[in-house]
């Protein structure tokens, strides 16, 4: 064997892993983001009394291959002196920002492209920042003065919200005391219980901030349909939209990872060191049978042939990727894959339950104004955040030198954050009150 | 006045009445000729005395309280005051206009200006009509104005008064062509601003098109 | 000079006026959130709007016009398709007039119905603003609630009158369609069922806080500005006047039915979001009055087949949904009138739409068009 191969099998020997996950990522984050777009689609159907998309595919479930189809097959219209390597470039950088920062990020504790960075969160953070770039960029690149205006409107309101967002995981980081990934779940499972209960604070204003961060609503002013700036993605069309489309769903994504691994528990199982409870492990055979046995029973109601034939066909799905997880335990050989298996169930679960989360926020709650959105980042959320960070250091402090219980120095630093937040709350209403009595004493209709 | 805006009154029971006075004879001949006899049918030249008479009209006039006040204050310049079906109305001069606006605003307290609209009368002298309804929320009262206006009059605008007939009095020049002095935005407000015309005239006919406008904005020819 | 139709893109016009250099933004007619067809060209001073212009007209239609040239009762139709989101009240409104010309009165049994009918109408022209209103708000999900129950009620219209949309009702001296079997139980089923959904609208939007500070204080009126620009229905009452023409002027079978005038305190777009959500509260309550007890008897007064009436002339106003809706009509004593003059609620209401919106961000603009509840087929006729 010439070197050169003995160097290339020598790097698939040692990197396989890395290799194998991160093409399943590069490959099923398009799929999955356009099936998420269904599920949402779906959901908010359900939320509003109709059925969502029905006819391509049963139950439109071909739906997302259908829009990707029109996508790829649409004309692609460039705006008039447009500069064309950015406009080219910006919804790569966007797509590749977020792909990107899922390899530092664990899908449960087998799934990873990189091995542990030491600086793992900061990593993800970080590179999933650069996704604004593409943003800017494509705004300016669309030679229009309103594509930009957009484009500058949901920057700003993006940085904003980072920082706030930032400042709420520091106060899980500093429970969990590293950067690192993998470290900072095995911390909540030593200490058996995961960091919201700690830092309920830090949770929710991570939420808030990551809903901003990805543009949704009820913070989705710059895209949304009804307002008169356009926002950057006019002059996309096409395929091109569709990359900063799925930008923005695998940011979703990775947002949740991150809201997953620091809070939630990442891939622990609810109450991972009680024995008693180990019977849990068995969770996703149980879910999946227990969803075919529903499949089944629906079947035989089905009024068409063809749908009770669909219902058959999940439910068999269902029982195999059950009889997938049960294999490693009847099977011992296979023993190795039992964590990985299940951790993965486990973290995609909450990353589905944080998504769902998002759409359900999206389908309820009305639209912010531009300008009380950045007040909202701006003079409670970044103040409120800076204040829970110090109170989970005084915490710790409390915990370590003068020997506090832990769950007791962290209650009643809540208690005080959250005095410090209705306080702010209250300087805010002021504010609102006096702001509109200025705008409503102003004018006159002598003009 | 109040008569001149009656129009030619076509009383309503004529053609009935010279059927009946040319189909059956009066009642002092002896037979009804049947039509197999062929008699001729005599030409009857005045209406039988059993014509059902022309219904009222339905204008009376209209004096109370407030009608002798407009009166005193403005005297001849309330040229009429009637009731129609229980609706009252004051016929007014349009040289005093906005003094009987301002007078029924501050005065009289009517202070919602309702509606301002115009009619055509083109056998008239005076070919318009304005009509304004005022109501009043104290007394629950509504009260209708009539001015009459020439061709080319140019009545005062009461948008001073009443801001609220700044569109409307839009939508009246933009009908029937009557500018208003004073108005601060004297424009079309309904048709597009090049077109030639004024659709509500009598003399506009309901298939009438400003073509030239059409052609040279939507780029087709009239009635497609 | 060409008043072209601007299309969907905005377009900047850099035009000096007043001697600063504002920015004229154009909200073209077609606009997800306009309503219909309706311009606005908004002069910007930065972010805040410092004066507007409206151009209308796209959908004028010349009904005033075509009233000349049809009878009486060849008009009717004609009327529905101006507000065509409350058609029944625009019916109610013409053969009310023509009545009052005619000098006949309807039967009780034909006012009650009309009433029950009205008020029905009037719950569903609410619901479809409501829907259209939290939506360019924002909120995505009242609009299909606010549909389904629309749905009932256009339900109930079609089993009545044979359409949803624009019914033609009412005919002039009464009603020509018996009241079918089972409406009392129907009016009484939906509105039944309507407290509960008017909860939900409640629980979504009342004291959301997102909800309230895209409301609170935009959009303010106050009374006496609304009667000096002639704004009447829900945004007069939001500002705090206590009035309504079911109530001072009675007409079809108001006068026998208890119900309250919601009134608002500060005339902004949350005080008539409040008043419309308890209008239809009452609505509810004439509807489930009215139907305990529909009299008996003739659908139809004495209106001969041909309609000619004395000359003369007639105004007669009513409560439509979006203000007052008034009809001046003339006859010169043809079968045809010689003048209809619809006077619009939505046309009057919308000269408001500049003293509102002053000193407003742009992003307010859709939710003041919106809180004034216009329809362009009113607007323009």
């Amino acid at each position: 064997m010439s070197p050169t191969t003995q160097a290339v099998l020598q790097f698939l020997q040692a990197y396989w892993v890395e290799l194998v996950c991160g093409v399943v990522i590069v490959a099923a984050v398009p799929l999955v983001a356009g099936y998420a777009v269904l599920v949402e689609r779906k959901l908010m159907a359900d939320m509003q009394a109709r059925l969502g998309p029905m006819r391509v595919g049963p139950h439109g479930l071909l739906q997302p291959i259908a829009d990707a189809v029109k996508l790829l097959i649409k004309e692609d219209i460039i705006p008039r002196d447009a500069d064309m390597l950015i406009f080219w470039f910006a919804p790569v950088i966007s797509m590749v920002a977020a792909l990107t920062s899922m390899g530092a990020l664990y899908f449960g504790p087998a799934f990873r492209v990189a091995n542990d960075i030491n600086v793992g969160i900061l990593f993800v953070v970080g590179v999933s920042s650069l996704g604004f770039l593409g943003i800017i960029l494509g705004g300016w690149a669309s030679n229009s003065h309103y594509s930009i205006l957009g484009a500058v409107r949901s920057t700003a309101q993006l940085i904003s919200y980072e920082t706030a967002g930032g400042l709420a995981m520091v106060s899980a980081l500093l429970l969990a005391g590293t950067f690192k990934i993998r470290a900072i779940v095995e911390v909540q499972s030593q200490n058996q219980v995961w960091f919201i209960f700690l830092a309920p604070v830090g949770f929710f204003m991570y939420l808030v901030a990551s809903i901003a961060e990805t543009n949704r609503a009820p913070f989705d002013l710059p895209e949304a349909e009804s307002e008169l700036v356009a926002g950057y993605m006019t002059e996309y069309s096409g395929f091109r939209w569709a990359l900063y489309f799925l930008g923005e769903y695998a940011n979703m994504i990775v947002v949740a990872s991150v809201a997953t691994t620091l809070f939630l528990g990442g891939w622990l199982r609810p109450f991972s060191n009680v024995r008693w409870l180990s019977w849990l492990d068995f969770s996703p055979v149980l879910v999946l049978v227990a969803l075919g046995v529903y499949c089944l029973y629906r079947a035989g109601k089905q009024p068409v042939k063809v749908q009770s034939g669909f219902m058959w066909a999940v439910a068999l799905g269902c029982f195999a990727v059950a009889a997938l997880f049960l294999t490693p335990w009847i099977f011992s050989p296979l023993r190795f894959a039992l964590p990985g298996l299940n951790g993965a169930f486990w973290f995609l679960l909450k990353v589905s339950a944080y998504i769902y989360m998002f759409m359900w926020l999206r389908f309820t709650l009305p639209r912010y104004r531009f300008d009380q959105l950045m007040h909202l980042g701006w003079y409670i959320l970044i103040p409120l955040a800076i204040v829970n960070v110090f109170s989970v250091g005084l915490a710790l402090l409390l915990e370590m030198e003068f020997g506090w219980n832990r769950w007791l120095a962290l209650i009643v630093t809540t208690i005080l954050t959250l005095g410090v937040a209705a306080y702010l709350v209250h300087l805010n209403d002021k504010r609102g009150a006096a702001a509109s009595a200025a705008v409503v004493a102003s004018d006159s209709y002598a003009g | 006045m109040a008569d001149d805006s009656k129009p030619p009154q076509e009383p309503e029971g004529t053609p009935p009445e010279q059927k009946e006075g040319v189909k059956a004879p009066a009642p002092t001949s002896a037979t009804s000729p049947t039509p197999s006899t062929g008699a001729k049918p005599p030409v009857v030249a005045k209406p039988p005395a059993v014509a059902p008479k022309a219904p009222p009209p339905a204008q009376t006039p209209w004096d109370n309280e407030l009608v002798r006040r407009y009166r005193e204050r403005f005297g001849d310049a309330i040229m009429a005051a009637m009731e129609d079906r229980k609706q009252a109305y004051l016929v007014i001069d349009s040289a005093k206009l906005l003094e009987i606006a301002r007078y029924s605003r501050d005065e009289e307290k009517f202070d919602l200006f309702e509606d301002f609209t115009a009619v055509d009368w083109p056998k008239r002298e005076k070919r318009f009509d304005l009509i304004a309804v005022l109501y009043s929320f104290a007394h629950n009262m509504r009260l209708r104005l009539k001015i009459a206006v020439g061709a080319e009059e140019k009545p005062a605008s009461v948008v001073e008064i009443w801001p609220t007939a700044n569109w409307l009095e839009r939508e009246i020049f933009d009908m029937f062509g009557i500018e208003f002095a004073g108005h601060p935005d004297m424009k079309r407000i309904l048709l597009p601003d090049g077109w030639q015309g004024h659709p509500l005239r009598k003399d506009y006919d309901i298939l009438q098109q400003d073509t030239a406008w059409v052609r040279e904005n939507l780029g087709i020819e009239s009635g497609q | 000079m060409a008043d072209r139709v601007q299309d969907d893109v905005i377009r900047q016009q850099q035009e000096t006026l007043l001697g600063a250099d504002e920015l004229v933004l154009n909200m073209g007619p077609q606009h997800p959130s306009t309503h219909g067809v309706l311009r606005v060209k908004l002069k910007l001073d930065g972010e805040r709007v410092r004066g507007t212009e409206c151009v209308i007209g796209y959908l004028h239609r010349g009904v005033e016009k075509i009233a000349e040239n049809r009878t009486y009762q060849q008009f009717a139709p004609y009327v529905d398709r101006m507000d065509y989101v409350a058609a029944v009240s625009n019916g109610l409104g013409y053969c009310e007039a023509v009545e009052k010309l005619l000098s006949v009165e309807a039967p009780d049994r034909a006012k009650v119905i009309r009433t029950i009918l009205t008020e029905l109408q009037r719950i569903a022209s609410h619901l479809l603003w409501l829907g259209t209103h939290a939506l360019d708000i924002g909120a995505l999900t009242p609009l299909f609630y606010c549909m389904r129950e629309r749905e009932e009620i256009l339900k109930i219209f079609e089993k009545y009158c044979g359409a949803r949309l624009t019914t033609h009702a009412f005919r002039i001296g009464g009603l020509q369609y018996e009241s079918y079997d089972g409406f009392e139980q129907d009016v009484g089923r939906f509105c039944n069922d309507f407290e509960r959904r008017i909860q939900e609208y409640v629980d979504l939007l009342t004291g959301n806080s997102i909800w309230i500070g895209r409301t609170r204080n935009v959009g303010v009126l106050n009374a006496a500005d609304c009667i000096a620009l002639g704004a009447t229905g829900p945004i007069l009452r939001a500002a705090g006047v206590k009035w309504d023409l079911r109530k001072a002027q009675p007409y079809a079978a108001y006068e026998r039915y208890q119900f309250e005038i919601p009134v608002g305190t500060n005339g902004d777009t949350y005080d008539r979001y409040m008043v419309r959500m308890e209008e239809m509260r009452q609505s509810r309550l004439i509807c489930l009055q009215a139907i305990e007890n529909i009299p008996a008897g003739a659908i139809m007064g004495k209106v001969g087949k041909v309609i000619k009436p004395v000359p003369g002339e007639v105004y007669h106003s009513i409560e439509a949904p979006k203000g007052i809706l008034g009809y001046y009509i003339v006859s010169d004593g043809t079968t045809q009138p010689y003048r209809v003059r619809i006077r619009p609620p939505s046309f009057v209401n919308l000269q408001a739409l500049d003293k509102m919106i002053r000193g407003h961000l742009v992003a307010d603009v859709v939710a003041v068009i919106g809180t004034l509840d216009i329809v362009l087929g009113e607007v323009d006729r």
